[in-house]
């Protein structure tokens, strides 16, 4: 369980090109921090640098538990989702089978999967293929494993972009629900969340 | 363990779902094996000396097919970034991925090889051996092939990068188990090529998977 995500001197290089460098800053349970900065900025590669698929040019990353400081492995592996906008979904396989592969395979619960269900309204698109969802209902598809199981981290790109206005405040609702379970936000967005953050320009 | 499972079930739905990446193969495999007669002429003597290595050659073309899909498909979603950060490191998910290929693919390939080889006229005495090989064999092929799927991500026209990554490190096994058979068939001891032919299946399943661990991580950052 991590309890705070703390960014120290981070600096990431993309091929020749330094994204950004001295970046300070820390995430304890129950924040949200939005990342904003102009395209190419550097604002997904600092959540896969956070989520371990970037190793940084410079600087650490660092995961506290309630008993100090975590493995960074272990931390990622089973404390943070990650959601992008390449969402995994296979688009000829049934909607509901690729839910319940992401739920169980970041280790849901039953119970866990019905409440996502619930909360997302995955049952009405449950039987079509993936290919035959709408931008936004593949996103909520992909959104389920968040509820699904509970990881203290989120790094989420652009969580909202292709939902529509209930399912935007819908969302915010389990975000704020979120937080309030002691869980963390890191977010790159254009347009602000429907809730309360910090926030950060990257490569400003 | 559960996350080993929850894996295996998807990769195997995902091997016999649409496409039937397993019936291709074998599909594949027959065409390989009735073209071979008419390249190698009618004389069944002649055909029957060479069917045992053909039958063995054409196992480890067709298991190439499916390799180009096994990592890449997972690369291009983003559903390997999930894989990433799934309850076991990289090179279980690795590991399992390829010993689903080998139950999707390789065994209905390998039950078909003593087949095809008859067919061609080898002795039905060499039915048996020729089986074990292609069940033992190709269990290496996947996961060497594994490798070169994995090292071969997200460049294009990885299948043919694959296949000339791949089909040097297939050399051994080919010698290996194509010389059992011939062995047997000539009345000769044909337990140290079979023998070879399990160590290098084993130490493929044992090390491969650092390697394709290793290039997936690569590729993803």
């Amino acid at each position: 369980m991590i309890r705070e995500v703390q960014i120290e001197n981070l600096a990431i290089v993309r091929g020749d090109r330094l994204l950004f460098e001295g970046l300070n800053f820390s995430l304890k349970a129950g924040q949200a921090m939005s990342l904003t900065g102009r395209n190419g900025a550097g604002k997904t590669s600092l959540l896969r640098a956070i989520a371990g698929f970037l190793r940084p040019a410079e600087g650490e990353i660092r995961f506290q538990g309630p008993h100090g400081l975590l493995e960074a492995e272990d931390a990622r592996s089973g404390g943070l989702h990650m959601a992008g906008h390449q969402d995994g979904l296979k688009s000829n396989r049934l909607a509901q089978d690729e839910f319940l592969f992401q739920a169980r395979w970041t280790g849901a619960t039953d119970a866990g999967v019905a409440k996502a269900r619930e909360a997302l309204d995955l049952d009405v698109i449950a039987d079509l293929e993936v290919r035959k969802l709408s931008a936004g209902q593949r996103r909520r598809l992909s959104l389920g494993r968040l509820i699904a199981s509970p990881r203290s981290l989120w790094l989420l790109d652009e969580p909202l972009a292709p939902l529509d206005a209930a399912h935007r405040a819908a969302f915010g609702l389990m975000m704020s629900a979120h937080l309030a379970s002691g869980g963390m936000i890191l977010a790159a967005v254009h347009d602000p969340l429907p809730i309360g953050t910090l926030s950060l320009e990257i490569g400003g | 363990m559960k996350g080993f499972w929850v894996l295996l079930r998807r990769e195997l739905a995902m091997a016999w779902g649409r496409g039937g990446g397993p019936i291709v193969a074998v599909a594949f495999y027959a065409c390989v094996a009735t073209l071979l007669p008419l390249a190698a002429g009618a004389s069944p003597a002649r055909l029957a000396a060479v069917a045992p290595g053909s039958a063995w050659l054409a196992l480890a073309l067709a298991s190439l097919l499916s390799l180009e899909r096994l990592f890449e498909r997972d690369y291009e979603d983003g559903a390997l970034d999930q894989l990433a950060l799934g309850p076991v490191p990289l090179e279980i998910v690795s590991a399992t991925k390829c010993l689903a290929q080998w139950i999707s693919t390789g065994l209905p390939l390998a039950l078909f090889t003593p087949l095809a080889a008859t067919a061609l006229g080898a002795d039905i005495k060499l039915a048996p051996l020729t089986l074990a090989c292609a069940v033992l064999g190709g269990l290496g092929f996947a996961f060497v092939g594994g490798i070169g799927a994995a090292l071969s991500l997200g460049s294009r026209r990885g299948g043919v990068l694959i296949a000339v990554i791949v089909l040097p490190l297939f050399a051994p096994p080919v010698i290996f188990g194509g010389g059992a058979i011939e062995a047997l068939a000539t009345g000769l001891n044909w337990t140290p090529g079979f023998g070879l032919l399990g160590a290098y299946s084993l130490a493929a399943m044992a090390l491969g998977p650092f390697a394709m661990a290793a290039a997936c991580r690569n590729a993803l950052s």
